[in-house]
């Protein structure tokens, strides 16, 4: 979690730096939700589907800081070769595209030619609240539900899609739309990371045994802008948000003595990344003879 | 031997491959037997293989990137849809989705997806149900875009599509399921002689006069094949007047190559489809031929489309909004006064 942090940390503010261009959205705040989720896949046999904001969910599924921010920096040594950028990420069983609601029925796919394969793999989707309002979402439970597919989705509940509060954009309840379907669903409001892992934990168990679709509503909160310095809401508000932190949480948790080696070590892997990124070749530049 | 219907050949080959190989499944509305699918070229399957025939809800707009997520994941999924019309609903799924995965990801994966559908009008079907929106596809990179006539080895065409490792669009035609697939029986058809072009999804190019100087090169893809055809034929008989028709089965990538050869023999230019005449087909056709061949063309090219406008439903409007044999002989006619 802290490498997650100190990762998207490092991208702002290599982006008000202006060493970066393009765009980018940081998971800070809500970094509980991929670890807790992702440390019950096996990222050989299980995958990953994630949207925009996709950092925290790469990281912790792939474990390739590097090749992330060598990504996001345009290099050739990136995720995708510098292709895709912060959103459109691929590596082994992990896939991201950046258009809400797309990505539902990719997942639907995948997880369908997971259980005609047969070797037990459980497809994670992960979507925020915003994008509840796509009616794809809706297509996908019903399939998912129909085909008694292995796929768990995630709603991460950060209470906003960009500027818009959830209260103007999702009416009723998030868990009982999945239910409608007949999908089992579970919530936690919660920014521990082992509150979320238990949860997670047991879905993914019952998915794998089940063969059959799960939904977890994850309230959580955003600590950091939508993308890059275009938050709106009140400073005071994000303020009072930080006893959420799942950083603090767990950190809090840990000795003195240990937590510091973490974090030194996460420094020093973010270091070794972004010369690693620095030195590497620019995607799509001349070479020079 | 009978001549097998468009829709036996179709659904033939599709039995075959089902036999062939495990990694293929069709998905789509209305698919499971006895109704075999709304046109009935997945009929049969579902009963060999009822666990490779996925008979689905109503859901278009999520149905493209079911098919793409199974193609990411190694199978080779046909995905049904109903009506060419429908392709609107999962326009977002084939621009953002099936189009980029190989090169957004960076080549490290393919979509070997096959989408098949049915264009076209002439069964009073009506605004919703007669388009030819091919069109829209021409502007998607990266994919493959096949359109089946009722002269092309359709069999031939659907194994090639299913086996292709691109994302392909198969276009075949709502009139043409019925009717015979005809195939040139020793070089000839309805006495023309007729060449077949290289490689996958080839092309068909057809001569009254043994390839000997002709008046105008007509370009038809789908539905307006036998329109073209059978207006080549009427202009040798009736004015003796030699054209070309040039049968593409491949729209994307465009295939060219025959097109060219046959302009520098015919010096003319008609193009010939039944989707609407603005930014269609036609126009990417005659812009890369003024590009690339401008010396060969002694005269402007012309577009034969349909109207402007909607399908009407009645068939006495639903006429004169298509184009038919009547409309390609004018422009060809037309070509012959303009010409330098
Ligand atoms: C179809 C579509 N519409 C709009 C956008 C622009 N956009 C990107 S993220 C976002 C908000 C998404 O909100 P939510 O699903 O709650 O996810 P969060 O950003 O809170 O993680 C919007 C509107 C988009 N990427 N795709
Ligand atoms: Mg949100």
């Amino acid at each position: 979690m802290y490498l997650i942090r100190r990762f998207e940390e490092t991208l702002l503010d290599m982006f008000s730096a202006g060493l970066l261009v393009g765009t980018t959205h940081t998971c800070i705040g809500q970094e509980a939700n991929a670890v807790g989720v992702i440390a019950h896949l096996d990222p050989q046999r299980d995958v990953v589907v994630s949207n925009h904001r996709c950092h925290g969910h790469y990281i912790a599924f792939t474990d390739d800081a590097p090749g992330l921010l060598a990504e996001v920096m345009g290099r050739e040594t990136g995720t995708c070769g510098g292709r895709g950028g912060s959103q459109h990420l691929c590596r082994g069983n992990f896939y991201t595209n950046g258009v809400q609601g797309s990505i539902l029925p990719l997942a639907v796919g995948i997880a369908l030619a997971e259980r005609e394969r047969g070797e037990g793999a459980v497809t994670a989707v992960f979507l925020g609240d915003g994008t509840l309002g796509q009616g794809t979402v809706y297509e996908c439970l019903n399939m998912a539900s129909l085909w008694s597919l292995p796929l768990l989705f995630v709603v991460e509940n950060n209470r906003y899609a960009q500027s818009t509060p959830a209260e103007l954009a999702v009416s009723g309840s998030i868990a009982a739309r999945a239910r409608a379907f007949g999908i089992e669903a579970a919530e936690l409001d919660s920014a521990d990371v082992l509150d979320v892992s238990e949860l997670a934990g047991q879905a993914v168990e019952r998915v794998r045994a089940r063969g059959a679709p799960s939904f977890l509503v994850l309230h959580t909160h955003r600590f950091s802008p939508h993308s890059k310095g275009d938050d709106t809401r009140d400073p005071a508000e994000i303020e009072r948000l930080r006893v959420h932190d799942p950083i603090t949480i767990a950190g809090g948790r840990l000795d003195h003595g240990v937590r510091q080696g973490i974090e030194a070590e996460c420094e020093r892997q973010l270091q070794a990344a972004r010369e690693a990124g620095e030195a590497a070749p620019a995607a799509g530049a001349v070479a020079v003879q | 031997m009978r001549e097998r219907r468009c829709v036996e050949a179709l659904n033939g080959a599709l039995h075959e491959l089902f036999e062939r190989r495990s990694d293929v499944y069709l998905i789509g509305e209305d698919l499971l037997d006895p109704y075999g699918g709304a046109f009935k070229v997945g009929k049969g399957l579902s009963s060999r293989w009822p666990e490779r025939v996925i008979t689905t809800p109503i859901s278009e707009a999520s149905l493209f990137g079911v098919a793409a997520g199974m193609a990411l994941r190694g199978y080779r999924p046909v995905l049904e849809i109903m009506f060419g019309d429908f392709l609107a609903l999962g326009f977002d799924q084939v621009v953002n989705g099936i189009s980029k995965y190989r090169e957004m990801y960076n080549e490290q994966v393919s979509v070997p997806l096959v989408v098949r559908t049915p264009m076209g009008g002439r069964r009073g079907y009506g605004p919703t149900h007669s388009q030819s929106l091919e069109k829209f596809l021409m502007g998607v990179p990266n994919v493959t875009m096949v359109a089946a006539s009722e002269l092309h080895d359709l069999h031939g065409l659907m194994v090639d599509a299913v086996e292709d490792d691109e994302p392909v669009f198969f276009i075949e035609n709502k009139v043409m399921y019925g009717r015979p697939n005809r195939r040139p029986d020793g070089g000839y058809l309805d006495g023309m002689r007729c060449v077949e072009g290289p490689g996958p999804y080839p092309s068909l190019t057809f001569s009254g006069n043994d390839f000997e100087e002709s008046a105008a090169t007509i370009v038809a893809y789908g539905g307006m094949v036998p329109h073209a055809l059978e207006a080549a034929v009427e202009l040798i008989v009736q004015q003796e007047i030699f054209c070309e028709v040039v049968a593409l089965s491949r729209l994307l990538p465009l295939d060219l190559d025959p097109v060219l050869e046959s302009v520098a023999r015919s010096g003319s230019l008609v193009t010939a489809e039944e989707g609407s005449l603005t930014a269609g087909v036609g126009a990417e056709v005659v812009a890369r031929v003024n590009e690339l061949a401008w010396d060969d063309l002694r005269a402007p090219a012309r577009r034969v489309a349909a109207r402007d406008g909607i399908i009407p439903a009645a068939p006495g409007l639903e006429a004169q909004t298509l184009p038919g044999t009547a409309e390609v002989i004018e422009a060809v006619l037309a070509r012959q006064a303009a010409r330098t």
